[in-house]
């Protein structure tokens, strides 16, 4: 026992003294105000930058935010474990009411950034340029369009042989807000799959192989002849992953990109409710890519804590001016102009 | 067949079953090499002392590292260790040496049911117990779901190498007048000492590389932790959520961590073994 | 157990004595008091187990109203429509966690002797302690490798060959792409391993050498001896690893859920894709959007608790058969 004890507590005390040590040392800061938010996986390397750039300008004011999912952070908002969340879907009533009730006060939408969902494929001897209709995409995904070859592909894409291979649908097994974001999508442009299918996080997929995070759809897609899936934008952009045109409400076959996305938003800027919860997929306008979305930042109307109160407040104003100038950089589209007024003015609303 | 002949195959067979077996540790020798070598191709690059010392920072930006990351993985490991191994070792003695019928048939099954558990479930319930109650995240939290998950494997090793030794020695030390608290302590468990350190390095080991239930309780932090209450980044937390990002950059980075982590587990063995042998005075069987 | 000739007073007696105050006299004496704090961590262990059941009974509370024991058999899993079933992952956690013990445990323990009985021992513990680092890969990193490196090995080498060799049969059968019930198994079969050699290799090592010697004086080869005096010593130990292994394949979520195709679907099969209970709640719980949802995943979670209920107890009586009719040594 003697040699026991100690060579079983060693290794955790030699841990313990190693993290101490090193913890001490940087601890001596002057008074931080902390703030942690939770949610949506799309926004985090927008996030990440805000949040370090702001850090760098106002160093007593530390945010952490963690992506665990859009449904998490709506989760942990409610519970009143973080400062703040963050979703790709907007809050349902029965949340907002749901919200209420547990935190006796409102919750606020804030959009920040916008992006886009796009199909991706892998079609022997075609690499590039194939066209989607909103109606072909339903049909893949319900299992009612099993080839390529298909008249339904194949009207959209003049000129291009397609092969009569089969098609292999893959979707996101995760929970996502990617998900949301498609499913909203067919949901609108497709009666069938609103009424067999649905929109939501996770639903109930017809057909298909589920992948695992952007990288496990995209892999599956990538590895498997005659394969079609669905990722973000920036991930297709940042993998160089072909993906395909989609047909907007207007008739037009646009390509994602920032100019095409911010155009979705502009349409629907008009028409947009005041709480900002609003789907802009299918949105009006002839450049307009129809697989786009707001994110939002959930944030409740009531904050006791002044000092949260005010960072919070200062960083949303923050986001809106300086914040919106780095988007782009890494491949996220801007607020409308009109959207960010509005939302200025309902900054006041977090009291 | 002759007895000449049945010799021959006895010994074919022999030299068969031993290739084969040699076979199977090569393989899985081999998967372990290859799979240390594609995390360093991938992550060394990413291997600075900057990875060590420094905080993360967003994608697109030079430099950063992982080490809150690192300072957090070592606070929630100790954590879980002072939580399950006390608890864990404790009750494999009471199963090898004290068990009543009926309560240690529960006690078995129950740590075999609890093994099996997933971790994210064990997460969870650390999440509803102290997270939901302390209205944040915090490494306690961490250290108490991992601690939890280390308890089954703890029990289980700690039980099975007491029971490996041999009743002879037991008796002789109670012949000789000891109370069987002594005997436990001197004689048994020293004997049984390699196989139970084995155990618990197995068991932090495992759960060293655990993610899922670390989402919910030490969630994650871009900035220092002091403390045992705020939310603190973990590797495995960060490998996850690089992992899944659709950056080059971050990819490598979580190769990189990894690696460290892999290279962390590697040092404590080392360290604990070392330490258990300088401690065995002279010789006897290492 | 061996008896305690000398020493503290037999339990029987304990009925004679009464009062705090013997109970404390008896505490010093060193023995009660080690029975008392080794019994109290058990109960430790107990106690912790009963809490999780117990929240995990709570917070599925609404889920078991709505679909009673239907919930055990229901094939569909549909978020959006408020329909929940269990079938399609209980099915694919009894076969990818079956498959994976049947790669590894031959080839684990086939490991394990090699390194007790042949490997010389400096070898044998620098091997050992490499087949123990992989316990430490985190799950993340066995899924993306299985992801990027195993699944196009599969795909180009193994299935075409099985698909060959054994395609008559259901088990073989069907387009394969990559993610499957059978890619699932080998990932999970490499993540066990350290486990059971590991294990098994310190408790062969721990069979006294008067057996292996006995047997070898008798004229055994240094195999026969292995195989049929070592190894039933020590197949308790062996099985215990085996128990380790199972438990951690039963409760795996990420590594899984990256290779097993995410599909709620029964296949024959394995090169079907498919679906286990830890792979969908790791999957879904962070998203799950409303109340009913979170709580048909926990009680996913009760299902699987009495799955290893069952698992385990099937096991162990298999253990006690066999051990009662080959006379058990330990």
């Amino acid at each position: 026992m003697r040699t026991t004890i100690p060579a079983l507590l060693l290794p955790a005390l030699l841990l313990r003294a190693m993290a101490a040590l090193v913890v001490w040392a940087p601890a001596v800061l002057p008074a931080q105000i902390q703030l942690t938010g939770a949610g949506a996986t799309f926004p985090y390397p927008m996030y990440s930058k805000w949040f370090d750039e702001y850090h760098k300008r106002h160093p007593d004011v530390q945010i952490n935010y963690q992506s665990i999912g859009s449904g998490g952070g709506i989760r942990q908002v409610t519970e009143g474990t973080v400062d703040f969340g963050a979703t790709d879907g907007p809050m349902t009533d029965a949340q907002l009411a749901d919200f209420r009730s547990k935190r006796g006060t409102a919750i606020l939408h804030f959009p920040t950034v916008l992006g886009a969902v796009v199909p991706v494929y892998n079609v022997p001897g075609v690499a590039t340029g194939v066209r989607f209709t909103g109606d072909a995409l339903a049909g893949i995904f319900l299992g009612t369009i099993t080839k390529w070859s298909d008249v339904a592909i194949a009207r959209a894409n003049p000129g291009v042989r397609l092969p009569a291979t089969d098609i292999v649908v893959v979707h996101r097994s995760d929970g996502s807000g990617t998900t949301y974001v498609w499913t909203d999508y067919l949901s609108k442009v497709s009666p069938a799959w609103q009424q067999r299918v649905g929109k939501n996080t996770s639903v109930n997929w017809p057909v298909g192989l589920g992948g695992s995070g952007n990288p496990g759809v995209a892999g599956l897609v990538k590895q498997t002849e005659g394969a079609i899936g669905y990722v973000e934008l920036i991930y297709a952009v940042q993998n160089r992953i072909a993906y395909g045109a989609v047909r907007n409400a207007a008739g037009e076959f646009v390509n994602a990109d920032l100019a095409s996305v911010s155009a979705a938003a502009a349409g629907a800027a008009a028409t947009m409710p005041d709480d900002f919860r609003v789907s802009i997929t299918n949105a009006p306008g002839r450049a307009s890519y129809p697989i786009s979305s707001f994110t939002w930042l959930l944030v409740p109307a009531t904050i006791p804590d002044r000092a949260k109160h005010k960072a919070l407040v200062d960083f949303l104003k923050w986001m809106l001016a300086d914040g919106q100038g780095m988007v782009e950089a890494l491949a996220y589209a801007k607020l409308p102009a009109p959207v960010i007024a509005r939302e200025a003015k309902a900054i006041a609303g977090v009291k | 067949m002759t007895s000449a002949a049945r010799l021959r195959y006895r010994r074919v067979v022999n030299g068969a079953m031993f290739g084969a077996t040699g076979a199977c540790t090569v393989a899985i020798a081999g998967v372990l090499l290859f799979i240390l070598f594609y995390l360093f191709v991938n992550g060394a690059r990413r291997i600075d002392l900057a990875f060590f010392t420094e905080l993360p920072t967003p994608v697109g930006e030079p430099g950063g590292g992982m080490a809150n990351a690192i300072v957090g993985s070592a606070k929630i490991l100790a954590l879980a260790t002072v939580i399950g191994v006390p608890v864990g070792f404790l009750g494999g003695v009471y199963l090898a040496e004290y068990g009543s019928r009926g309560f240690a048939f529960a006690v078995r099954y129950t740590t075999d049911l609890l093994n099996g558990v997933p971790s994210i479930v064990i997460g969870i319930f650390a999440y509803t117990l102290i997270v939901l109650k302390a209205k944040h995240f915090s490494t306690l939290a961490g250290g108490v779901a991992l601690g939890i998950m280390m308890i089954p494997i703890a029990v289980r090793s700690t039980e099975e190498f007491l029971r490996a030794v041999p009743s002879g020695l037991r008796e002789g030390a109670l012949a000789l007048g000891t109370p069987k608290w002594r005997m436990l302590a001197t004689v048994v468990v020293p004997a049984a000492k390699d196989g139970i350190i084995t155990g618990i390095m197995l068991n932090l080991a495992r759960v060293a590389g655990e993610t899922a239930p670390l989402l919910f309780t030490s969630f994650s932090n871009r900035f220092w932790s002091p403390g045992l209450d705020q939310p603190t980044a973990s590797l495995p937390v960060m490998i996850y959520t690089y992992a899944v990002s659709p950056y080059d950059d971050w990819h490598r980075q979580a190769w990189a961590a990894g690696f460290v982590l892999l290279l962390f587990i590697l040092l404590i063995n080392l360290g604990a073994r070392v330490i258990l042998r300088r401690r065995v005075a002279g010789g006897g069987r290492s | 157990m061996s008896g305690a000739p000398a020493g503290p007073p037999p339990r029987d007696a304990r009925a004679s004595r009464g009062g705090a105050r013997a109970f404390a006299q008896r505490l010093v004496s060193g023995d009660e008091a080690a029975r008392l704090v080794v019994t109290v961590a058990s109960g430790a262990i107990l106690l912790v187990t009963a809490l999780l059941v117990f929240e995990l009974w709570t917070n599925s509370g609404l889920s078991r109203e709505k679909f009673g024991l239907r919930f055990l058999v229901t094939q569909t899993w549909d978020p959006n429509a408020g329909v929940f079933g269990a079938l399609p992952f209980a099915y694919g956690t009894v076969v990818t966690s079956f498959l994976s013990l049947l790669i590894a445990v031959p080839v684990g323990v086939g490991a394990a002797i090699f390194l007790s009985e042949m490997a010389p021992p400096k070898l044998s513990d620098a091997l050992t302690f490499c087949i123990e680092l992989l316990a430490a890969v985190p799950s993340v990193i066995y899924g993306l490798l299985g992801v990027f490196v195993m699944m196009p090995l599969i795909k180009a080498h193994l299935a075409p060959g099985l698909r060959a060799a054994l395609g008559w049969t259901p088990l073989f059968q069907g387009p394969f792409y990559g993610v499957s019930f059978l890619a699932a198994g080998i990932v999970l079969a490499v993540m066990i391993l350290p486990f059971i050699v590991s294990v098994s290799r310190q408790v062969l090592l721990a069979v006294p050498p008067e057996q292996r010697e006995g047997a070898l004086a008798l004229g055994a080869t240094k195999w026969e001896t292995t195989w049929r005096v070592v190894v039933p010593y020590a197949r308790r130990g062996i099985t215990g690893s085996v128990f380790l292994a199972l438990a951690r394949a039963l409760g795996e979520t990420m590594a899984v859920t990256m290779v097993v195709g995410n599909a709620p679907q029964i296949k024959a099969s394995l090169l079907a894709p498919g679906y286990s209970i830890a792979a969908v709640i790791a999957n879904e719980f962070t998203e799950a959007t409303s109340d009913l949802y979170v709580h048909a995943l926990i009680e996913l979670g009760l299902v699987l608790f009495a799955l290893t209920i069952v698992i385990n107890g099937v096991a162990r009586l298999l253990v006690l058969s066999t051990s009662r009719h080959a006379g058990s040594p330990a």
